[in-house]
């Protein structure tokens, strides 16, 4: 099963490097990875998308917060939060299929952003399974390239559950170091 | 004392740090990116830095050390071999928790990235094999990274720290303040267990009718033994241990089951697979103590105490976690148990499981064999002796056969099974402990791994008592090919290549035995021991194709246990 587990790390030098090597030690999957800036500038978050069993998943958790480097791990698996990813969709058009791809993007509230006399860019946001869906659709009409960000992920509203290492929430949440 | 707002340089900052952190020995060897470092060096009085044969030998003499005292062990190299030469002990000591610090040379910084002379993005190659590792990228961290480190190591479940030092970092001044106390907002090792855990499992244990303390490495680490042997005696529990275990409770006592696992006691195996309540204290379900997974203490409600959570459920998955740090949680349990269970019954078993398949080898055909030196050895020493031993069957005869009656006595490569471990481990050793001998104990090829280390040992002077098991083979590889390769002995035979190993002994400038005869091994002990201004060599050469015995293959169960070589006339 897909997990999404959010990780606020030191913003650092090879802090990242540090986390994908624990992964491939381990042999964890990683379907995907992002990580970017928060509103504290020596805090970064990783929002990191992976799959196994319970047991794996309980390691995966354990062996982040292992890491020195690493601040709080949530799993929020499960939990109410908001999931978005950003994908960029260049799909071949022919005389009559233009339109028809311009309403799908419409349909899933995308934006043409570049077109040509071949193909056209779209720009896609949204839940990892919304994205699916469009690329799904846009399939047909031939898709020259993609490239998605990766999903990121906050928790909806105030309560998390925490966990060992929520001395820091407080930390971050005064904004201090 | 120096003032602090002074200006220092990086070397000067480098050794006040390590005065401040009460080293007592480097381990290391120079080269051109810390020459700086080794030219302050020259002048420094507060700590002895012991010049190696190889950067190796410098991580596991700083293991050695480390696991002889607990306190931390230091390594300095250079940058590029110097530092790819510590990856194997640094490896080591991440897979036993060893706490090390290793200071690596680097190139300037403005030449990192740049395939410079003697560069190593030595960070990146042991990210995976520390605990946590740092490059100094400016002068103004240096103290502070050095305190983490230090704090790092020796701090949670223990474990290795590099830090890589850029030429230019070392070079340059800055003012010098020693951070007073060290906060690392990510890192907060556990130190009390869960009280409602810890009553829970002191419930459940009360009422076990055939309980079992298994018990490792961390026991020791915490410095957990009293509490151990306080609550086991009060309460008449048997002991098993793991190899990393060994000397946590005495072992010429009763209540001690000996090792569990492979290559492990019968009975030992026995009780953890009928026990009712497993207690496993400060280890890790390794696969070669488990066995078969599925079938490890099956009927058993195990409890889990360590202080690493990585640790629980990683192999086996218990009813009972406990996180915390074993000597508090051991001294927490004791106190709740106040009656100690009724296990008459359960001694009765373990006491039939003893007798039914002792420990044994052939005494009366003249011939020499590993266990009756290893047996003296027990009995001269009173199992009071620090012995270290490199990789193979010499290591599990030393587990089976010494009595070890104190914690750090045991030392070796468990987790990696690093062979060339003993030789330099036990220098490490030697530095630190001069009340108990200290006496490494390795095969023939282990032996040839990190001998070079021999001019160490006599150089400083230390007495140690380097003994080589000598069967001619790489014997737990041939043991392997006898058992389940077909009988291939595919390069395993050394005798044909195996130097003099009494001319080399005389070559380092040591006193050297050897012997084939058990009638000898007596005096020639009595002999070394006597022997206490420098290392003595000694060589038994002993039969050549022994076996280990019993023998769990691996990933089996107690019911495929092997007590002895199949007679050739049992398997037609
Ligand atoms: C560095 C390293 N290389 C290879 C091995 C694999 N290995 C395990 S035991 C062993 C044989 C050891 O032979 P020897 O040192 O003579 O000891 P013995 O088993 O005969 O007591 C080997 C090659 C190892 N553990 N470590």
């Amino acid at each position: 099963m897909k997990h999404t587990i959010s990780v606020l790390v030191e913003n650092q030098f090879g802090t990242f490097n540090r986390v994908v090597t624990m992964f491939s030690g381990k042999g964890f999957n990683v379907h995907s990875l992002s990580i970017g800036e928060t509103e504290v500038p020596d805090i970064s978050r990783m929002t990191i998308v992976t799959s196994g069993d319970d047991k794996i998943i309980e390691q995966v958790v354990k062996q982040l917060n292992r890491l020195i480097d690493t601040l709080k791990v949530v799993d929020l698996t499960g939990q109410p939060k908001i999931e978005r990813e950003l994908a960029l969709i260049t799909v071949y058009y022919q005389k009559g299929t233009r339109t028809e791809i311009v309403n799908v993007a419409n349909i899933f509230r995308g934006k043409v952003v570049d077109i040509n006399n071949k193909s056209i860019t779209l720009e896609i946001t949204g839940p990892p399974d919304k994205i699916d869906a469009a690329v799904n659709v846009l399939e047909p009409y031939g898709i020259k390239e993609m490239a998605r960000s990766g999903t990121v992920a906050l928790k909806r509203g105030e309560q998390i559950k925490h966990d060992k290492k929520d001395i820091l929430v407080n930390h971050i949440k005064e904004g201090t170091k | 004392m120096r003032s602090n707002n002074q200006k220092l340089s990086g070397a000067d900052i480098f050794f006040e740090c390590l005065r401040r952190e009460k080293v007592e020995y480097i381990f290391g060897y120079p080269g051109g990116a810390v020459l700086k470092l080794y030219e302050r060096l020259y002048d420094v009085d507060f700590l002895k830095h012991i010049l190696v044969r190889h950067e190796q030998g410098a991580t596991h003499m700083a293991e050695g050390y480390a696991k002889a005292t607990g306190k931390v062990g230091v390594v300095l190299v250079t940058s590029g071999p110097g530092a790819t030469n510590t990856v194997t002990g640094i490896a080591d000591a991440y897979m036993d928790s060893v706490p090390i610090v290793v200071f690596t040379g680097q190139v300037p910084s403005h030449l990192i990235g740049n395939d410079a002379f003697q560069e190593a993005d030595i960070v990146g190659i042991t990210r995976p094999i520390t605990k946590h590792n740092f490059l100094v990228r400016d002068i103004k961290e240096l103290a502070s990274i050095i305190r983490k480190a230090f704090y790092i190591a020796s701090t949670g479940r223990p474990g290795p720290v590099l830090v890589d030092l850029p030429k230019d970092v070392v070079n340059s001044v800055c003012e010098f303040s020693y951070p007073e106390k060290v906060e690392i907002r990510g890192y907060k090792p556990t130190l009390y267990g869960h009280q409602n855990q810890i009553k829970k499992a002191a419930d459940i244990i009360k009422k076990a009718k055939k309980p079992l303390l298994y018990v490792g490495g961390g026991v020791i680490m915490s410095g957990g033994e009293r509490e151990l042997r306080l609550f086991a005696k009060e309460n008449k529990f048997p002991v098993t241990m793991t190899l990393q275990g060994l000397g946590a409770y005495p072992m010429n006592e009763d209540l001690s089951l000996g090792m569990l696992g492979m290559h492990g006691t019968y009975w030992a195996n026995q009780a953890v697979n009928n026990c009712d309540v497993l207690v496993s204290l400060g280890a890790r379900f390794d696969d070669r103590v488990t066995g078969k997974i599925e079938a490890f203490a099956l009927n058993a409600y195990k409890i889990h105490v360590d202080i690493d959570p990585t640790c629980i459920d990683k192999n086996v998955v218990v009813d009972l976690p406990i996180v915390g740090d074993v000597k508090h949680v051991l001294a927490e349990l004791a106190a709740e148990i106040n009656e100690p269970p009724k296990i008459d019954e359960w001694w009765k078993q373990i006491q039939r499981w003893r007798e039914e398949c002792p420990l044994k080898y052939e005494k009366n055909d003249g011939k020499l064999r590993s266990e009756f030196v290893i047996e003296k050895l027990s009995e001269k020493t009173k199992g009071e002796a620090v012995i270290v031993t490199d990789v193979g069957q010499h290591q599990m005869w030393v587990a089976q056969y010494y009595k070890f009656t104190n914690p750090r006595s045991h030392l070796t490569s468990g987790g990696l099974g690093t062979m060339g471990f003993s030789v330099p481990a036990a220098i490490g050793a030697a530095f630190a402990i001069k009340d108990r001998p200290v006496i490494s104990i390795s095969g023939d090829g282990g032996f040839q791994m990190n001998m070079q280390e021999l001019a160490t040992a006599v150089y400083n002077k230390l007495p140690i008592k380097f003994i080589i098991i000598n069967n001619s083979f790489l014997g737990m590889v041939r043991q392997w090919q006898e058992l389940f390769h077909a009988e291939k002995y595919s390069f395993t035979d050394l005798s044909a290549s195996n130097p003099n190993f009494v001319k080399l002994g005389e070559a380092f400038g040591m006193k050297s035995f050897s012997t084939n005869n058990p009638f000898d091994v007596d005096d020639i002990l009595d002999e070394a021991f006597a022997v206490n201004d420098g290392p003595i060599l000694i060589e038994f050469k002993v039969v050549k194709e022994d076996m280990v015995f019993p023998i769990i293959p691996s990933g089996q169960t107690i019911k495929e246990m092997m007590t002895k070589r199949l007679d050739p006339k049992e398997m037609v």
